[in-house]
């Protein structure tokens, strides 16, 4: 090894912490994103819990070097329970120049910055918008507000492969796993589950064991040179975490869905036909489906957003799970089928894995913006069922819950999720395969007195398969007579079908569990919120009742039709608020629904609430602060009262 | 053993009343299908029409058949959904000049280059009928209609040129009112993938007689040739006249006599996609116009090898169970 051996290793004292938040940022071609999930696994598999926060552009290949290109993965790591990625960094690694630039401003003061020295040449710093001349290593005030350990990553990995027979282009490749193994020796964290999944990545799978060899080399490298290098006055030590017993395995979200729409549809005796076109970031969903084949999955690559609603509305019409997965821009191209799927009664999945909007809006970064997309979004009055996902592993949860709703009421459910749950990450429990309820599906076989329209106690039809014989019926967008499904343009017969369809999405709400909230259940201020909002909202309200504030919250999954007890929920709340990554979209449905003055902290900024923003909106709302303002918005990290009219005159819409 | 029930053309009705306008050329089509389905034994049950919008699209409604009468232009993706979920199912695609080549145009080109095994029924009347005569995207360029009536200015697209680029494996073409339309039906019905059969259609109210070329009897046979495999391409009424390839290798009319014979013209051959192609580049007046199949092929069909690597993977990795779906991925232990 280049860089010193264990005989010389100094002995340093291990803090003992609950809990930390690293985030590693480089360029896009640097690996990050594998040196963050490698870390990830890692810290699952020895015990703690973990929640993630992957950031990457939305270019491949932006400019190398760029503040445009960086890439970076956020992970919170912890001996308790933790429901957020984390508000502050406590240790950065920035491998170039524009990777320090664009994370520093989130590191505490006081926290461990390691920067790859090596990058930090003029050319860099130029790319990374530094003025000529100037480089923030050298400024003393980055050295006094965080520990800032400098470290030649980029020189000491080559000179760790220097006799590894790769080139010098491979062997660079391979220095994120040299900035890992530093990390690891910081954070106290075993090398073994990164070497066994290098080896079976490069070594067994791509067969490339030299690769395999050198990346192990760079990771062990890192990690003795923690060790012997004596940068770090401290390391530190996370213990496992207090978690129930059991088998886990770390789970993303949109991993969930597709193991969720695995399983519902085994539960279901029905195959999973995915028809998926790709986007942003919703495709690893149709990834992950695509290597399932051998639980009976068909998943199709449409050749566009309505190719792939319409084949699944197909599949569906001939009897089998019929399921579209997209994000907003595709959402918006599915409508009108969506619409087809209303009046023709089928059962339909669509997950939408909400990203930044309007038009291409910021693809790679999150948002809730499409709530009303997906509950208005269509022409004629076209009720579906909405659900939301409240973490990652609370997508496997409710996509079995909306596949159970699509079958058993034939109609179309859609899935809000978004790129925070789609690519977060968190432990997720293995579930006994025998835990779970079947899915009742009926098919009528009878043509005695068929009807395609008749209808049972929740207003369901009866989903008659083609390949029956006797049942044959023929289906279409043209309004249906009731009972019959013939074409009809009776006037009295359209209001009567613009009820059923209505009532019919409203008597879901038989079998949707209630709102618990969780602390009172009345008080001065609940806090509201949907989707992947809830382990902000959550830790933030549970913060505030720890301080003695009157504060509760809850978080509905069930969108439409609302759980039935919403409305007296609320009216047992002084205030209420609602935080949302959007403008006030469920704040406009609750309004309008319930007549509550309900407020809103809305947040656009393509990234997640941290929960200081929440706690401070808590605090706002609780002062009764918020006068006339229907909402709320945090800057750079802070909700103040004195910073919510923009100047719209000036670039950054705030410095008048 | 039990006596299997015969059906018979009426059996494909359906109890709706049909809607078209009176003399339209759909009233054949619809007729001639129900024959072809009797006559190959089909079964109402497992017989599927998928349709889009527009006149031709309410086709599914007038049989007895299973149908979805879907929205514009999409019904080849519905189609290929209905396939994937289960492949035993006999489906048909109707569709129009409109419905199939304007809005719908990337669904088509898409189904047939996966080869999905479903038959294709594109009407073309040159014309949108239910929206009431605007021109299409196979009117002729100068088409005077409510939506361009100093005439259209763009030009038309061959259906059967498009469905040859985008890799069909089933090319036909044929007239509503012409015998040649239950020959190609049964043709269709055989093919094993994606069947393309362009009808040409009259739509008697908006734009009539826009085939006449084709259906009038005192001239038809001097304007299309009836294509048969392995058959020199011979056409007239009094089958006096044929093609031949020039020696830059284009057709050309010729007459049949001393200076060129019948082993001189082109044969038919229904393998070849060049022949293919440049037969459905003839168009009426420079050329009679080909009738009949022009290109069926054998190859695989998309369902087909998408259950068989379902088939594969149960073999190689073992048929999934939910105890193996919890499993996969790094699984650890906490204590
Ligand atoms: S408008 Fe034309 S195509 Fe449509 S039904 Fe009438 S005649 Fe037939």
């Amino acid at each position: 090894m280049g860089t010193g051996t264990k005989q010389d290793t100094k002995l340093v004292t291990t803090s003992e912490i609950k809990s930390a938040v690293v985030r590693f940022a480089g360029d896009s071609g640097d690996g990050m994103q594998l040196a963050g999930t490698q870390f990830t696994t890692t810290s699952a598999v020895i015990g703690n819990d973990i929640a993630t926060l992957p950031d990457y552009p939305a270019e491949i290949r932006a400019p190398i070097g760029t503040v445009a290109g960086v890439s970076g993965f956020q992970v919170n790591f912890a001996a308790e329970s933790i429901f957020t990625p984390g508000d502050k960094v406590n240790a950065l690694i920035a491998m170039n120049p524009a990777a320090f630039k664009a994370h520093i401003g989130d590191v505490e003061p006081g926290g461990v910055v390691i920067v790859n020295e090596s990058e930090f040449g003029k050319v860099n710093l130029r790319k990374a918008g530094y003025e000529e001349g100037y480089n923030p290593l050298d400024e003393g005030s980055f050295d006094q507000t965080y520990q800032l350990v400098k470290v030649p990553i980029t020189r000491l990995n080559a000179e760790a492969l220097k006799d590894s027979g790769l080139g010098a282009k491979d062997a660079n490749r391979c220095k994120n796993m040299f900035a890992l193994g530093v990390v690891y020796w910081l954070y106290d964290r075993p090398l073994d589950t990164t070497i066994a999944q290098i080896d079976s990545f490069f070594g067994k799978k791509k067969n490339l064991p030299e690769v395999a060899k050198a990346n192990i080399a760079s990771l062990k490298s890192g990690y003795y040179f923690g060790e012997t290098a004596e940068v770090f006055p401290v390391r530190f030590h996370v213990a496992k975490a207090a978690i129930a017993p059991g088998k886990y395995r770390k789970i993303t979200g949109n991993e969930a869905v597709a193991m969720g729409l695995v399983t519902a549809a085994k539960l279901a005796g029905k195959d999973v036909c995915y028809c998926s076109y790709p986007i942003t970031p919703a495709s690893s969903v149709l990834h992950a489906l695509a290597g399932m084949r051998n639980f009976g999955v068909k998943t199709f690559q449409a050749e566009d957003e309505i190719a792939a609603v319409c084949s699944a509305i197909g599949a569906s019409f001939a009897g089998q799970l019929g399921v579209t997965g997209t994000s907003g821009p595709g959402l918006a191209l599915k409508s009108e089928a969506i619409g087809l799927a209303v009046m023709t009664e089928l059962p339909l999945i669509v997950v939408n894995v909400q990203r930044g909007g309007p038009a291409t809006g910021l693809p790679t970064k999150t948002e809730q913006s499409d709530l009303l997309q997906a509950m208005f979004g269509r022409n004629g009055e076209c009720p579906v069922v909405l659900v939301a996902a409240q973490s990652p592993g609370d997508c496997f949860d409710i996509t079995i819950e909306a596949v159970r709703i699509a079958l058993q009421h034939r109609v179309p459910v859609i899935i809000l999720t978004d790129g925070y749950l789609g690519n977060g990450s968190e432990p997720w429990r293995i579930p006994d395969p025998d835990s779970f309820e079947k899915i009742e599906v009926q098919h009528p076989k009878d043509p005695e007195q068929f009807q395609a329209y008749a209808r049972d106690e929740n207003l369901v039809r009866p989903w008659a398969l083609p390949g029956t014989p006797g049942l044959e019926h023929r289906l279409g967008g043209l309004e249906k007579q009731h009972l019959t499904g013939n074409v009809n343009y009776e006037p009295a017969n359209h209001q009567l079908m613009m009820e059923v369809r209505k009532q019919k999405v409203e008597r879901v709400a038989k079998v949707i569990p209630p709102i618990e909230p969780y602390g009172d259940a009345s008080g001065d201020l609940l806090v509201l919120g949907w989707g992947g909002t809830h382990g902000s909202i959550f830790t933030a309200v549970e913060n505030a009742r720890k301080a003695g504030k009157n504060v509760s919250g809850a978080h509905l999954r069930h969108l439409n039709p609302m759980p039935s007890n919403l409305g007296d929920l609320l009216k047992n709340f002084k205030r209420v608020l609602i935080p949302e990554l959007n403008l006030g979209q469920l704040r406009l449905l609750i309004r309008g629904k319930f007549l509550v003055d309900a407020r809103g902290l809305n947040k656009v900024q393509g990234r997640p609430f941290l929960v200081e923003e929440i706690t401070q909106a808590i605090d706002l709302m609780l002062d009764d602060e918020f006068g006339d303002r229907e909402y709320l918005r945090p800057h750079d990290g802070v909700v103040r009262l004195e910073d919510q009219d923009y100047d719209f005159t000036s670039i950054d819409g705030r410095s008048g | 053993m039990p006596e299997l029930p015969v059906l018979t053309v009426k059996d494909f009705a359906s109890d709706q009343d049909i809607r078209w306008c009176p003399g339209c050329g759909d009233y054949a089509i619809v007729n001639q299908v129900k024959k072809m389905l009797a006559k190959t034994g089909a079964k109402r049950e497992n017989t599927v029409f998928v349709a889009g919008i527009g006149c031709s699209s309410r086709f599914p409604y007038y049989m007895s058949t299973y149908g979805l009468h879907s929205i514009h232009g999409r019904a080849p993706a519905f189609a290929t959904g209905i396939k994937i979920a289960n492949p035993d199912l006999n489906v048909w695609v109707v569709t129009g000049d409109g419905d199939g080549l304007s809005i719908g145009g990337n669904h088509l080109m898409h189904i047939l280059r996966r080869n999905v095994n479903v038959k294709i029924l594109l009407f073309n009347n040159r014309i949108y009928g239910l929206t009431k005569g605007q021109y299409s995207p196979t009117s002729e360029t100068g088409k005077k209609s409510p939506s361009t009536p100093m005439g259209s200015i763009d030009l038309p697209l061959t259906p059967l040129s498009v469905a040859l680029a985008a890799e069909a494996s089933f090319v036909a073409r044929c007239v509503d009112v012409d015998k040649n339309l239950a020959e190609v039906l049964a043709r269709a019905e055989a093919h094993r993938g994606s069947a393309f059969v362009e009808i040409y259609q009259d739509c008697n109210v908006f734009n009539h007689g826009a085939f006449k070329h084709a259906t009038a009897k005192d001239v038809k046979e001097d304007n299309i040739i009836r294509l048969e495999h392995g058959k020199p391409l011979i056409f007239g009424k009094e089958r006096n006249k044929g093609i031949r390839l020039t020696g830059d290798y284009k057709p050309e009319v010729v007459e049949l006599g001393k200076a060129c014979k019948e082993d001189d013209l082109i044969f038919h051959d229904e393998d070849d996609e060049k022949l293919a192609f440049m037969l459905s580049r003839m168009q009426h007046p420079e050329f009679p116009e080909p009738m009949g199949v022009y290109y069926a092929v054998k190859d695989d069909c998309y369902e087909d090898l998408l259950t068989l690597q379902v088939t594969d993977a149960i073999e190689q990795r073992g048929e999934g169970s939910l105890e193996k779906l919890f499993n996969m991925g790094d699984v650890y232990d906490v204590e």
